[in-house]
């Protein structure tokens, strides 16, 4: 580049001769030249600026342009996602313990028809009521597809077969939508603690599916959550315990002419429901209707006996009584009691089934079952320290079991703690409660004394809960309720090499009017095995049922429940995998003489 | 030198863009294969999900009851009964002069001589 000097000696010379200062003439060129640097130093900044600026617009476009497109196009999957793929049923499975199937989905067809596609619309009619002829009317359909309607549900589940044959008609205006359907391949074998489901929303291509009872409705939630990657849910029932435990208790609830039964099989230290029963029982496939109001819901076999059926359960709670005296100190097993009936209390009269003498030790209260030493007994507890024993076995509240209809098995308390309904509770009148409840308090009793809480989940190990009875106390009154199937009421009861324990219980039923029936009465036994290490107990409960065999009808547990629980027993046992034990010695089983 | 930079650098991009292409066609290819598997394993889910409740379905205690009943003067079988536990001490174990498991032996059977206390065995 060619500097233009800043003094060119040209005009230099030409100004000196012209008599003018040539520094002028440096001056000008000095700023000249400044201007033409100012000038292009502008220029490159105006470029740079240029530049961003268009980086700038080229960033903030790409983001607007990529913002608009976003929200404009219709939401997809991603394709390249690879872990999505573990769903393929809105919901999940229902396992028993032991992974079995007891509910599951099953993917079949829907038929619609859109008339507007018809080809031939009265053949369509005529075929579809020839394939249908008990939901389908010739009549009616043709009505439908010649007239206005664009759309018609014409059936909401259909078999493979069925969808052929509707297929082989060749109509295009008949067309079929994937349902996911709640398929139960047991019936009926758990059908209280399922519950049901049901179609909620539908839609063409799908339809929601949700719990309408028992499990299905407590877990909903749980089982339609996707964010569970379609784990199953694993119950703590053991499917081949619930179908023989049913088999038997079926049988023996036909041998007694019984109006209906429950059983509950309950693990002691971990309060897991291994088999729970209410009979009669329905298919949860195809639900019945609940009754209409008005009616006594019991009668329905909707109604769970095992957790809604609250009833006076009769001498199975003197075992209470005396367990919370002994661990009060006031008796131990041999201190005698008063059993000279009748006692009178105000205008009540509290009798024995038979007359056993004057005095009965404690055990033999238990053994012999004498609802006037049992009172006796309560009467040294106490109102309130009765109430609050009882509310430590979970006798005020409903079970925590996780099905919906717990809440509604709530025990019907005395509406005041007075001494008589004191002495009456102790033999298990004036307050009702289910089998579940007593379940899970004999399981207190039986396991050392620890507070056990029902649960239809499967569990990891026993729950260790709080102490309510001391293992002494526990030990005792296990040794007692031996002793009932050895030596008293539940001789029936006393299955070999199980060491069967167990207090039998024949309440009479109430009647709706107010007083008791004479003829009709809820007997149950609840038992646990094996006495020497009580794991699991057993309640057997039979409404209104009798034995027949004899020349008068026996309708005491003794003849009723306890042979039906001895049977169940002895199926099951073996298929908990319990080893039938030689019984130790007496003198083995002897409690120690502090308590 | 400059001349050469600049065809080496031309060079250079075409021959990205080139391999930029063909990874753009490979991957939409792997894509494309993905969800036809993926369509695969979700048709065979459903059908395992379908097996399963077939499987469930047809061995439901009930059936499997009714079918022993059916069969039972050719299978015989009857419920678990209490009587079935055995003791350890009621099994009969190999004598201890067998090799162990696995041991590379001559002999097929088993010879009665090497049953203990003249047991036959097995």
């Amino acid at each position: 580049m060619i500097r233009t000097p800043l003094r060119p000696l040209a005009r230099i010379l030409k100004a000196r001769e012209d008599g003018e200062d040539p520094g002028l003439i440096e001056r000008e060129n000095r700023r000249k030249r400044r201007d033409a640097d100012r000038d292009r130093k502008r220029l490159r900044a105006q470029g740079r600026l240029l530049v961003l600026g268009l980086c700038f617009f080229a960033a903030y476009a790409t983001i607007g342009v990529r913002m608009g497109i976003l929200a404009n196009v219709e939401p997809a999957e991603p394709k390249v996602a690879s872990a999505g793929q573990q769903i393929v049923t809105q919901r999940a499975d229902i396992t028993d313990r032991n992974g079995r199937i007891l509910a599951t989905n099953l993917v079949t067809r829907s038929l619609y028809a859109q008339p507007h596609l018809m080809v031939e619309p009265e053949r369509a009619a005529r075929e579809l009521a020839a394939l249908f002829p008990e939901e389908m009317d010739e009549e009616r359909l043709r009505g439908w597809f010649t007239g206005e309607r664009k759309f018609i549900w014409l059936r909401r589940q259909m078999s493979p077969e069925q969808m052929q044959a509707v297929h082989d008609i060749g109509e295009p205006g008949l067309l079929f939508g994937p349902r996911e359907m709640r398929l139960y391949p047991n019936g009926p074998l758990a059908a209280h603690i399922l519950g049901g489901s049901r179609f909620e929303k539908e839609d063409v291509n799908a339809a929601e599916v949700i719990g309408t009872a028992g499990v299905e409705k407590a877990f909903d939630e749980y089982l339609r959550d996707p964010s569970q990657g379609g784990a199953p849910l694993a119950l703590s029932l053991d499917m081949t315990v619930q179908s023989a435990a049913r088999e038997v208790l079926g049988g023996g609830m036909r041998l007694m002419n019984a109006r209906g039964a429950a059983a509950v099989l309950m693990d002691v230290h971990s309060g897991e429901v291994i088999s729970m029963l209410s009979l009669p029982d329905f298919d949860p496939n195809d639900r019945p209707r609940p009754l209409a109001s008005g009616n006594d819901p019991s009668e329905s076999p909707l109604f769970n006996r095992a957790v809604q059926g609250v009833y006076e359960l009769g001498s199975v709670f003197k075992i209470f009584a005396v367990a919370q005296a002994m661990e009060l100190g006031l008796v131990n097993p041999d201190t005698m009691i008063d059993t000279k009936g009748p006692l009178v209390w105000g205008r009540y009269r509290i009798r024995d089934f038979h007359d056993y003498g004057p005095s009965l030790s404690v055990k033999n209260v238990i053994v012999e079952s004498s609802n006037i030493g049992t009172a006796h007994i309560a009467m040294d507890i106490g109102a309130e320290r009765q109430e609050d024993f009882l509310a430590s076995l979970g006798f005020t509240t409903p079970t925590q079991i996780e099905m919906v209809e717990a809440p509604t098995g709530k025990p019907l308390l005395p509406p005041k703690w007075s001494e008589i309904s004191t002495m009456t509770i102790s033999y298990g009148h004036g307050l009702s409660a289910s089998p579940l409840h007593l379940a899970a308090a004999y399981s207190t009793i039986v396991n050392g004394g620890t507070r056990v809480h029902p649960t239809l989940v499967k569990q990891a190990g026993p729950q260790n809960g709080e102490r309510v009875i001391s293992e002494q106390t526990s030990r005792a009154a296990v040794d007692m309720l031996r002793a009932v199937v050895t030596e008293g009421t539940a001789s029936f009861g006393d299955v070999v090499g199980y060491e069967v324990a167990g207090k039998t219980g024949s309440a009479d039923k109430p009647k709706p009017t107010g007083g008791y029936y004479k003829d009709r009465v809820i007997a149950t036994f609840a038992s646990t095995f094996p006495a020497s290490d009580p794991k699991y107990v057993l309640i057997v409960t039979l409404d209104e049922g009798e034995d027949t065999i004899g020349s008068m009808p026996r309708r005491t547990a003794g003849w009723t429940a306890v042979p039906v629980a001895a049977a169940m027993i002895e199926r099951i046992a073996p298929l908990l995998g319990l080893r039938p034990a030689v019984e130790p010695s007496q003198e083995a089983a002897l409690i120690p003489a502090n308590l | 030198m400059r001349g050469l930079l600049y065809v080496a650098s031309a060079l250079a991009v075409m021959a990205l863009a080139f391999w930029a292409y063909q990874e753009n066609y490979r991957t939409q290819a792997s894509i494309r294969a993905n969800s036809e598997v993926s369509r695969d394993i979700g048709r065979l889910r459903e059908t395992l999900s379908i097996l399963k409740a077939e499987w469930a379905y047809l061995n439901r205690p009930s059936r499997l009851a009714d079918l022993a009943e059916m069969n039972f003067d050719k299978l015989g079988l009857l419920p678990v009964e209490k009587t079935q536990f055995a003791r350890p001490d009621q099994l009969p174990y190999p004598p201890a002069g067998l090799a162990r498991v696995g041991a590379p032996v001559d002999l097929v059977g088993v010879v009665p001589q090497f049953a203990p206390d003249g047991e036959d065995w097995p």
